[in-house]
């Protein structure tokens, strides 16, 4: 395979891994935070949770996040993969301030720079150091 | 109990994480689309520690459930990124990932940025 496509094929793994992972949280956030019982260790509690819709939608939508993530993986690096997935957090802090009203101090927005900033460093070395003979140079 | 659900998921991450690089590893490269996905679906189901690190990733899911539903988000997510350096590190131990100069600055300077965040 030549090294562009397969480097299209991660980035565009890795925007839809966020995109889902990013609203998969809200939507579970959304709905547990609705719920009329707090969970604890009794998995019926859990299981009777998953009825709410928003609660639904943001596992559906988590589930595949984590297909997603799976095909990433068979084509990166995890020490790649995890630093880059960090802007999932930047997301978290925008969602939850925006639809769920959470207050975020600057301090908060610091950090996203500081976050922002080391997965630019990341993006720029080799996505895979272990892959099988055949698919290095 | 926030400070309980937060290790519960972290440690379950972690291993769910290393679990799945060193499968998927060995299955090869996954391309995108419906045959894509069958194959990839096929997959899950013939590797025993991909069903494994399932296991882990449902504890880990439902620590941050129960996490999510009292702790706001902007808390929640940050503090999951607590299993970065301890993946990193394993990643560079367990599977033989070389972590270079730049990757590794990277990786640090995030994890200050999920620090901060968190507090």
């Amino acid at each position: 395979m030549a090294p562009s496509s397969r480097t299209i094929r991660t980035y565009v793994l890795l925007l839809l891994f966020l995109a889902l992972r990013a609203f998969g949280n809200l939507s579970l956030a959304w709905g547990t935070k609705h719920l009329p019982e707090t969970l604890a260790a009794d998995p019926l509690v859990y299981l009777r949770s998953m009825m709410d819709p928003f609660v639904a939608l943001g596992i559906v939508m988590l589930i595949l996040a984590l297909l997603a993530r799976l095909a990433l993986l068979s084509v990166a690096d995890l020490s790649f993969i995890l630093p880059m997935t960090a802007i999932g957090y930047l997301l978290a802090a925008l969602l939850g301030r925006f639809f769920l009203h959470e207050a975020v101090s600057p301090q908060r927005w610091l950090a996203v720079a500081l976050i922002f900033g080391g997965a630019a460093l990341v993006s720029g070395t080799p996505q895979n150091t272990t892959g099988r003979v055949e698919d290095r140079k | 109990m926030t400070w309980v659900l937060v290790a519960v998921m972290v440690v379950a991450t972690a291993l769910s994480d290393l679990l799945q690089s060193y499968e998927m590893k060995q299955a090869g490269a996954q391309s995108v689309g419906a045959r894509g996905l069958g194959r990839l679906l096929r997959t899950i189901v013939e590797r025993r520690y991909l069903l494994l690190s399932f296991v882990c990733l449902a504890f880990s899911f439902f620590a941050f459930m129960a996490l999510v539903q009292t702790a706001p988000l902007s808390f929640a997510v940050p503090a999951s990124a607590a299993s970065f350096i301890l993946e990193t590190a394993l990643a560079k131990i367990l599977l033989k990932e070389q972590i270079g100069a730049r990757r590794a600055a990277g990786t640090l300077l995030v994890l200050c940025g999920v620090l901060l965040l968190g507090r």
